[in-house]
């Protein structure tokens, strides 16, 4: 029995693993271009593989480069990175719902993997989502991030600026790789989507609120407004018919 | 290492690390109401729609078209059943070629 469940352990980390290598190629481009600013920001290398591996989120972390080269103060540049990743709070809890039972400590230690990138992975896999998964899929994005970041302080040198460029697009349409299946025959989720597209768009291109704020809004207008239309699209119908 | 970049490192690392953390601690799951947890099953579509729009069409700031062009192309991969990895290595070649021919 021990040895079962050792081994649904393993190959759920394996699958993990696997899901989580479009995230380990789309933080290579970004990560290597941090450290490139990290370096030239002033941060030594150790200053910069510190940072990545204790924060683990590329926005604040590319934000604070920028308040650092400023010369904003330390208390401003923490409360900064606070409000860019706030938007965690909602993608844990939504991923608290879908998260197999585990012992809390694997949850504290998974938690802190927690990215727009590594939770869009796990929250649009069928199912529940095992702890093995999570670690599967962290680790190969944190591994990506850490060691790229490292590598673009050292080498300090980006990549031929077209491939730069092209890499760009890599974290984009991953999310657009892991949102597709989904849409196809759920008109809740093509909604649900461009909903939050649309107000994201209108509050940062009116620059209405911070990206940070931004997101988050967004996403809750839209999460909220489609499951009250649904609730009473419900009632309309009368208890008789069950959905 | 400067001792005030290790703290801002430190404190910026627990601002982090405190929200994606919390909701683990705080709700133990499924016990929250219909409602509620309805809304928290709309959250991923909801964020990956944001988190897409608008930010792909403005990966290369001096042309629109680059951007739109990456989308098109990860979104027709995706519709036609490809690997999220085809999907993006993909959507990198699409451009890569868009570059070069330019």
């Amino acid at each position: 029995m021990a040895d079962l469940a050792l081994g649904k352990e393993s190959s759920d980390f394996k699958k993990g693993l696997q899901a989580g290598i479009s995230i380990g190629i789309g933080y290579f481009p970004i990560a290597l271009t941090f450290g490139l600013l990290a370096k030239t920001s002033g941060l030594s290398i150790y200053e910069t593989v510190l940072m990545s591996l204790i924060v683990f989120a590329g926005a604040s972390q590319y934000i604070s480069l920028s308040l650092i080269a400023y010369g904003t103060g330390i208390f401003e540049i923490i409360l900064t990175t606070f409000i860019v990743n706030i938007r965690h709070f909602l993608m844990s809890t939504s991923l608290n719902e879908k998260c197999e039972e585990d012992q809390l400590i694997s949850k504290l230690i998974y938690s802190f993997g927690i990215t727009d990138e590594t939770f869009s992975v796990v929250a649009t896999k069928e199912g529940t989502a095992s702890t093995g998964f999570l670690f599967g899929v962290i680790s190969v994005s944190y591994t990506s991030w850490v060691v790229f970041s490292g590598v673009g302080h050292l080498i300090g040198a980006n990549l031929p600026q077209t491939l730069q460029d092209s890499m760009a697009v890599a974290l984009y349409a991953m999310f657009i790789g892991l949102l597709v299946p989904s849409m196809k025959n759920n008109v809740k989720v093509i909604v649900l989507a461009v909903f939050g597209a649309i107000f994201n768009s209108i509050f940062t291109i009116g620059h209405i609120m911070a990206q940070g704020w931004s997101i988050v809004t967004a996403t809750l207008l839209s999460a909220i407004l489609i499951e009250s239309a649904e609730v009473i699209k419900a009632k309309y119908r009368g208890a008789g018919h069950e959905k | 290492m400067r001792s005030e970049i290790v703290w801002m490192i430190v404190g910026m690392g627990l601002v982090t690390y405190i929200p994606r953390m919390l909701p683990f601690v705080l709700f133990k799951g499924k016990e929250l109401p219909p409602f509620i947890q309805g809304v928290l099953k709309n959250v991923p579509y909801a964020t990956l729609g944001a988190l897409i729009f608008p930010a792909i069409i403005f990966i290369q700031k001096d042309d629109i078209w680059y951007g739109i062009l990456g989308a098109a192309a990860a979104f027709i991969a995706a519709f036609l059943g490809a690997n999220v990895i085809v999907v993006v290595l993909g959507s990198i070649a699409v451009l890569a070629l868009y570059s070069y021919l330019l």
